[in-house]
């Protein structure tokens, strides 16, 4: 099936020869299938089927049949030394059905199965791998072949870590070789050390291994990826780690309460300062780690005041899937009937106190960390003037916004996670080591670019290399001492030139960079406050603050952990496809996502997850223009087994809808959205429209015209 | 280079079943898997019509064993196959002619103590064998039959250092293993395990100078790959990384404009695997005239959408 060449029409005397290999194949096989079928297993019979196997190993049934044919012989055999001759013959029939095809699933699991037995030399299986990896050093199945032997024989992790420096060092380009020695490796290392801090000792030399490969071909891949694995072993800052809160660590907040008891709340540590934000079924309390946890509830998370009743708190993960999520919510509701006005109280938060929050990898996360704040109220009565938009929609047009002036003194200060119980003197040598592995890593790639230029490699590992260094200077969340910014969107520019059909790649990680250069400290983020004058709000009839990300060629989200204060949102006249990670922004009430290249409706799938969102921009997208979606298993829906309902999704009364129905329920039913813009969009005619508007009961606006 | 020859791949796959010759009778053995690709194929090209569906049908229940379903007649029952089997009628919108507990039961007996699946009775463990089980399972809406937890820590265990999948846990990542294990994972909603980033990269670094897609880093590169690998960045939103130009340009080149049919690289014998291949990569790459194929269960979308949205054809 692979790499045969293409034969003419013409070549009748081959044709001939063909037609005869086809018949003795033919005969073959029925008569191999008449003794299987018949359970024949003669002397005769056996030797037929190894003709067959030799012609062609991958018949499985033929390999089954060799099966049934020892456990016959085992059950009227008992003398070991007649078995292992028997069993000695299926090694050797597996051989030469290897020699015609080394890939032969059926034959290695054959071979597989005899030695499982006991009775055969493993150190002869040692040679014959020698052999066959000598003939072809990348051969998945040899290398999976040799892990089980090795595995039975108990050899040691050392030898087998020797055998794959024997063949690295005949031929630095053996990516299996590479892969196995990072299996061994990781192996070694957590059964030494009982978890995943590697040492620095193995590590040096390590890297003294790859760079080796690395000045003997640049180009040559296989060293890259493993040097890239060894920079991710210890490189990343002090570990998974509570990144972000909203209330920040520190913050004062300013409640009020209107008539219906609902909460309005101004954080003074906000760019925005006073804008209040109105909350009808309790103040969000969110957090945001640094990868993907499960377990957050109220025995890991203690949150302590006056002003709680003593009832558990719930947390839901915010994540498309399960329970394991970076961001978590839980929902403090403060009925007012308890306060006074003029009274301030505090709220104490203790995260991981207690274990039993867990990474992916089934580690515990072991970071415990304390915050708090203050509520101030302020009064009782606050008069809720109209907002929800409902005399006029809101306005999306960039003429209605002026850049807005920040009271230098209202802006995000550092993050205080005081950490409750980490041993200050092991992080610091760790932190040592990891700078010098960095620094010294930069100067061989530095060294490489100078004898290769334009090396793609070398110029992707010492952005990468930059930005890890960046990364593990500050330490803390302040991000203003980022040193490199600039020569890694330059080296990211390069790549794009160099390679070319990688560019979108290089594109997206430049936006990570860009956004990361933009939410790191008050000088950056304050040319993109911006001031809209347009009328329609969503609270009391403030003017409205907007944090404005627009036409700055994004083609990836990042950053958000930055930005979980965000209430109104402009990432419009973007590149974005996905709008992945937005739904840590829990408080947003407004988005404009136009002139966008979203595919498909549920590519809007993260805002589900935003219960606080009322308008909503999509115009001048991509929706509809593409067959292909993929982001179909990105978010819960039958098509993944998740437990939604199946009433969501199932036969809508309206056959004509049928088409596009699953995507815009899946993307808008539980949204409170008031205001949709959806112009421009292939997909908006009017069955779109007509579904739209039952999904979304609470809509006012649609397209900047009343839906009554 | 220039067009799709639907017509000519069409009266190709119609061929494949009536030759005689040694390298067709050397493919017997996965004839199950071989109808199932020639017959996407056909859908996908809006070619099923030329197919008659009721002989199809009951060629595939001949193979029907008391567990699973055999690659031909009188070979023996295997996951694979019992895939394949169940992808066909699927296809056909005959699952109605199984008796779908039967085979779940069947396939719920391969799963191992860690969740593994075994590929028959002979236990050969492989992250494939994964893959056919949730897959199977999930077209038969049964998937809540075997331990879904225990089968995704199983596959996860097999991620590897560059974010990759192999056959078993230590193997190395092989872009064909990688798209069993994300599809795997999507099927089941598990796809927290898929780091998107890292193996989006190492997937779109298999775009080689030809503007093809090799299985792993120094291959060759070869038209399947164009649905493992492009499949896989599909599932997990990354498909923009590679340059899809190039490889719709590579597939076309590997066509046989003569005799009709696709193979693995331009010049080379054709095959009905890779005619598959070749032609749902250039689906994914949206190429005109053709249906749209859902990345995860290799069957076209509007088959996916009927079996899980009651949506009609």
């Amino acid at each position: 099936m692979h790499g045969r060449p293409r034969k003419s029409s013409s070549d009748g005397g081959s044709q001939e020869k063909d037609m005869a290999k086809a018949a003795g194949l033919q005969s073959l096989q029925t008569q191999f299938f008449k003794n299987h079928h018949e359970k024949i297993y003669t002397k005769e019979a056996l030797q037929l089927n190894a003709k067959l196997l030799e012609i062609n190993p991958d018949i499985y049934t033929a390999w089954n049949y060799r099966k049934l044919a020892i456990k016959q012989l085992l059950e009227s055999e008992s003398e070991s030394a007649s078995i292992k001759q028997s069993l000695d013959e299926e090694l050797r029939v597996v051989e030469r059905a290897l020699k015609r095809n080394l890939t032969s699933y059926g034959a290695w699991h054959h071979r597989k199965w005899v030695i499982n037995m006991g009775y055969s030399s493993l150190d002869h299986e040692f040679q014959l791998l020698d052999q066959l990896l000598k003939a072809d050093s990348r051969n998945f199945n040899a290398w999976n072949y040799r892990r089980f032997v090795a595995d039975m024989k108990k050899s040691r992790d050392e030898d087998e870590l020797k055998f794959t420096t024997k063949k690295i060092n005949e031929n630095f380009s053996n990516y299996s070789a590479w892969h196995n020695r990072s299996a061994i490796l990781s192996h070694m290392l957590k059964n030494k050390y009982g978890g995943i801090s590697a040492k620095e000792q193995e590590m040096t030399e390590e890297y003294e291994l790859v760079r080796q490969a690395l000045f003997t071909d640049t180009e040559d891949q296989s060293g890259w990826f493993y040097h890239l694995w060894l920079l991710g072993q210890k490189i990343a800052p002090i570990g998974p780690k509570l990144e972000m809160s909203w209330p920040c660590n520190g913050s004062q907040l300013v409640i009020d309460f209107n008539e219906q008891s609902h909460a309005y709340v101004s954080d003074f540590d906000t760019p925005f300062g006073t804008d209040h934000c109105m909350f009808s079924e309790g103040i969000p309390l969110v957090l945001h780690f640094s990868e993907p946890v499960k377990g957050v509830n109220a025995s890991t998370v203690s949150v302590n005041s006056l002003l709680l009743q003593s009832e558990s708190l719930v947390w839901r993960p915010i994540s498309p899937h399960g329970l394991q999520a970076k961001t978590w919510v839980t929902l403090l509701k403060l009925p007012s009937t308890n306060f006074r006005a003029g009274e301030t109280y505090t709220v104490q938060i203790r995260v991981a106190d207690t274990l039993g929050i867990i990474l992916l990898n089934g580690y515990n996360f072991a970071c415990p960390t304390a915050l708090n704040f203050s509520l101030d109220i302020h009064t009782m009565t606050i008069r809720s003037t109209g907002g929800n938009f409902e005399t006029v929609p809101l306005a999306w047009e960039g003429e209605n916004f002026s850049p807005l002036a920040i009271d230098e003194n209202k802006f995000p200060i550092e993050l205080h996670l005081g950490n409750l119980s980490i041993d200050g003197s092991e992080n610091q040598e760790n932190t040592r080591w990891q700078q010098e592995t960095l620094d010294r890593e930069i100067k061989v790639c530095r060294e490489l670019l100078e004898i290769e230029m334009d090396s793609k490699w070398a110029k992707l590992t010492l952005a990468r290399l930059l930005i890890g260094q960046d990364m593990l200077s500050d330490g803390s969340i302040l991000r203003s001492k980022r040193k490199h910014t600039d020569e890694v969107l330059q080296l990211f520019n390069d790549l794009i030139e160099i390679d070319p059909s990688h560019a979108e790649y290089y594109k997206d990680q430049f936006s990570l960079i860009l956004l990361d250069k933009v939410s790191s400290g008050k000088q950056n983020l304050q040319e993109y406050f911006w001031d809209s004058k347009g009328t329609g709000s969503l609270s009391n009839g403030e003017r409205n603050k907007w944090l404005r990300l627009h036409g700055l060629s994004l083609s990836r989200l990042g950053c958000l952990d930055q930005l979980l204060w965000v209430q109104r949102l402009d990432i419009s006249h973007n590149r974005l496809r996905s709008i992945d990670g937005l739904e840590a922004l829990q408080l947003l009430g407004c988005l404009n996502l136009s002139h966008n290249l979203l595919a498909n409706f549920t590519a809007l799938g993260p805002l589900r997850q935003i219960k606080t969102l009322r308008a909503l921009n999509i115009a001048d997208n991509k929706i509809g223009a593409h067959t292909v979606n993929s982001t179909r298993f990105s978010f819960p829906s039958a098509l993944n087994n998740s437990s939604i309902s199946n009433a969501d999704t199932t036969r809508d009364a309206d056959e004509e809808i049928l088409e596009i129905s699953w995507e815009i329920t899946i993307a808008f039913k539980g949204l409170h959205l008031r205001q949709l813009d959806i112009a421009g969009n292939p997909a908006n005619d009017e069955k779109c429209r007509r579904l739209l508007m039952k999904t979304l009961p609470s809509l006012k606006w649609l397209d900047g015209t009343s839906v009554n | 280079m220039g067009e799709l020859e639907i017509e000519k791949h069409t009266q190709f796959i119609m061929s494949v079943e009536k030759k005689k010759d040694f390298d067709s009778m050397v493919m017997e053995h996965l004839r199950m898997s071989g109808a199932y690709w020639g017959l996407t194929t056909l859908d996908l090209m809006g070619k099923l019509d030329a197919v008659n569906r009721e002989e199809v049908v009951s060629w595939v229940l001949q193979c029907q064993h008391d567990c699973g379903f055999s690659g031909n007649v009188g070979h023996d029952p295997h996951i694979l196959y019992t895939l394949s089997a169940i992808q066909i009628l699927a296809l056909l919108d005959k699952l109605d002619t199984i008796d779908a507990d039967k085979i779940s039961a069947y396939i719920v007996g391969l799963q191992q103590e860690d969740g593994s699946f075994a590929g028959d009775e002979w236990g050969e463990i492989d992250t494939r064998f994964s893959y056919c089980a949730v897959c199977c399972l999930s077209i038969l809406h049964r998937l809540d039959k075997i331990d879904v937890g225990k089968a995704i820590s199983y596959v996860a265990s097999c991620k590897n250092f560059d974010g990759g999948f192999g056959c078993t846990p230590g193997g190395e990542s092989h872009a064909g293993q990688i798209f069993c294990c994300v599809s795997a994972f999507a099927i089941s909603g598990a796809l927290t395990h898929v780091d998107r980033d890292l193996l989006g990269w190492w997937l779109c670094e298999r775009q080689v100078k030809s503007g093809g897609l090799n299985g792993r880093p120094e291959k060759l590169a070869d038209v399947c790959y164009s649905w493992w690998v492009l499949s896989s960045l599909t599932i997990i939103e990354r498909v923009h990384w590679i340059d899809k130009e190039k490889l719709k340009t590579f597939i076309l080149d590997c066509q046989d404009k003569e005799h009709g049919g696709i193979s693995d690289r331009p010049d080379d014998a054709v095959d009905v695997f890779h005619t598959f291949f070749g032609i749902a990569g250039l689906s994914l790459l949206e190429y005109p005239g053709l249906k749209p194929i859902d990345p995860a269960y290799a069957l076209p979308v509007h088959v996916v959408d009927r079996l899980f949205f009651g949506q009609p054809h």
